[in-house]
């Protein structure tokens, strides 16, 4: 049978439901996929799909975006980060400006690029400044092992690693919006596995199906949260290929030994207890903040930017007044219009 | 962000391996899965496998879906009958 064929199917049984329900979808690639496929325009009208808090570039605090230019602007240093970050604006400026400006801001893959180039720069400092969720946190806390066993005296990373269980937890305890189920990420699951969302089950009585990458992935994802509002809310894992049922043991043994949970800022939502991911005292050489006294002012927030609330689920990123007037890909106001990922850039591409 | 691509690996020397990925080879970290062998399909994410593709399970899957296409033909006889 071919995938059009099958996506056909589950269109047609997702069809068959005829009550009003609101699914979110906590992951920017999911978002993507959903923008990409048109997958909004071929459900039924009571069927919403909501893009929530999934793309870390975009809930990354204009603070924190602040800080790295900061970093960039300290004379002789290396700074290195993912290619969705440098085009996130801060307060006044962002990477790429810095760079245009003459910084030496490097665009990386993987923080293994970053400690190649720190052997190739002895004489240089040079910092990652690190975000993504659990999928990418253990690739920071392996590339800081790397560095200590390399005896790497001149890396140090910005930790702005997020977790993701406590933001649903604060996005459904701040009652703004109905949810009746979750589409969990494929590969932030792969690493913390299955069992880590089943308080939404227990204590909110949501239920989650955990969903890979594909346009079936996400049809037959919504299939099982329909079929949920009658057998009642729980986790299922779509995902069983990638995802298993513990996670990665590796990788989360990795995170325990190098960080700790902290309190973090997140864009729109504020500080989340406990969903931050800080550098334990025991590995605070590779902390660039703890290497270097970087000053940031008050963060300046754009006015009329709607992200905080579209991060929310509250507005759609339409419902915008600058969506696709002043805030387009080409010239990008807030975070979720500059990631590819972030749902103002995925609705705009896909409308 | 959390994106991934499927790569096959195709040598393993330590914590590193080649893996093969729309024939394109890359030297990746496996320090997530030190016991993934060559021949098997990793997740790839930022420079990392973070998962051992489950065969097994992909080849469930299928299943799943042949099953899905066998209902769906009988729901077309149904109709025609």
């Amino acid at each position: 049978m071919n995938e059009a064929d099958l996506a056909q199917w589950f269109i047609n049984e997702i069809k068959k439901c005829k009550r009003p329900l609101v699914f979110m979808e906590v992951c920017g690639t999911h978002t993507m996929t959903i923008s990409r496929y048109g997958l909004r325009s071929v459900l039924p009208d009571n069927i919403r799909l909501l893009s929530g808090p999934g793309c870390p570039v975009c809930v990354t605090a204009t603070r924190d975006i602040d800080m790295g230019i900061a970093f960039a602007r300290i004379p002789g240093l290396i700074l290195t980060t993912f290619g969705d970050m440098i085009r996130v604006p801060g307060s006044n400026s962002s990477l790429l400006r810095e760079r245009v400006n003459g910084r030496d801001v490097r665009v990386v893959y993987s923080i293994l690029e970053a400690l190649e180039i720190a052997r190739q720069n002895p004489s240089r400092q040079v910092v990652f400044y690190s975000v993504g969720f659990e999928t990418t946190a253990p690739s920071t806390a392996f590339g800081i092992m790397e560095a200590k066993t390399a005896n790497l005296k001149n890396f140090s990373v910005i930790c702005i690693h997020k977790t993701l269980p406590n933001a649903l937890r604060v996005l459904l305890d701040s009652g703004e919006i109905g949810i009746n189920g979750f589409l969990l990420p494929g590969h932030v699951s792969a690493i913390i596995g299955v069992r880590a969302y089943d308080f939404l089950a227990k204590e909110y009585s949501i239920g989650g199906a955990v969903a890979g990458f594909e346009p079936n992935d996400i049809l037959s994802a919504i299939l099982t949260l329909i079929r949920q509002q009658q057998s009642g809310p729980m986790i299922e894992n779509e995902y069983r290929r990638v995802v298993k049922e513990a996670g990665n043991e590796a990788a989360l043994k990795a995170m325990q030994l190098v960080f700790r949970p902290c309190d973090s800022e997140w864009r729109g939502i504020g500080v989340i207890p406990g969903s931050g991911l800080m550098i334990n005292a025991d590995w605070q050489e590779y902390d660039a903040l703890q290497r270097f006294q970087v000053d940031v002012g008050e963060p300046v927030e754009h006015k009329g930017c709607a992200c905080g609330e579209i991060l929310r689920g509250v507005k759609l990123p339409d419902e915008c007044t600058m969506f696709g007037t002043v805030c387009t890909p080409e010239n990008p106001l807030g975070p979720c219009m500059v990631s590819g990922e972030g749902s103002c850039a995925a609705y705009y591409r896909y409308r | 962000m959390c994106l991934g691509v499927t790569a096959r690996v195709v040598k393993i020397d330590g914590k590193k391996a080649d893996v093969e990925f729309d024939g394109v080879i890359q030297t990746i970290s496996i320090a997530m899965t030190p016991e993934v062998k060559i021949g098997e399909y990793v997740m790839l994410h930022a420079g990392f496998a973070i998962s051992i593709i489950d065969q097994q399970q992909a080849e469930e899957t299928i299943e799943i879906f042949m099953e899905i296409k066998k209902m769906m033909e009988e729901e077309k006889r149904h109709e025609r009958g």
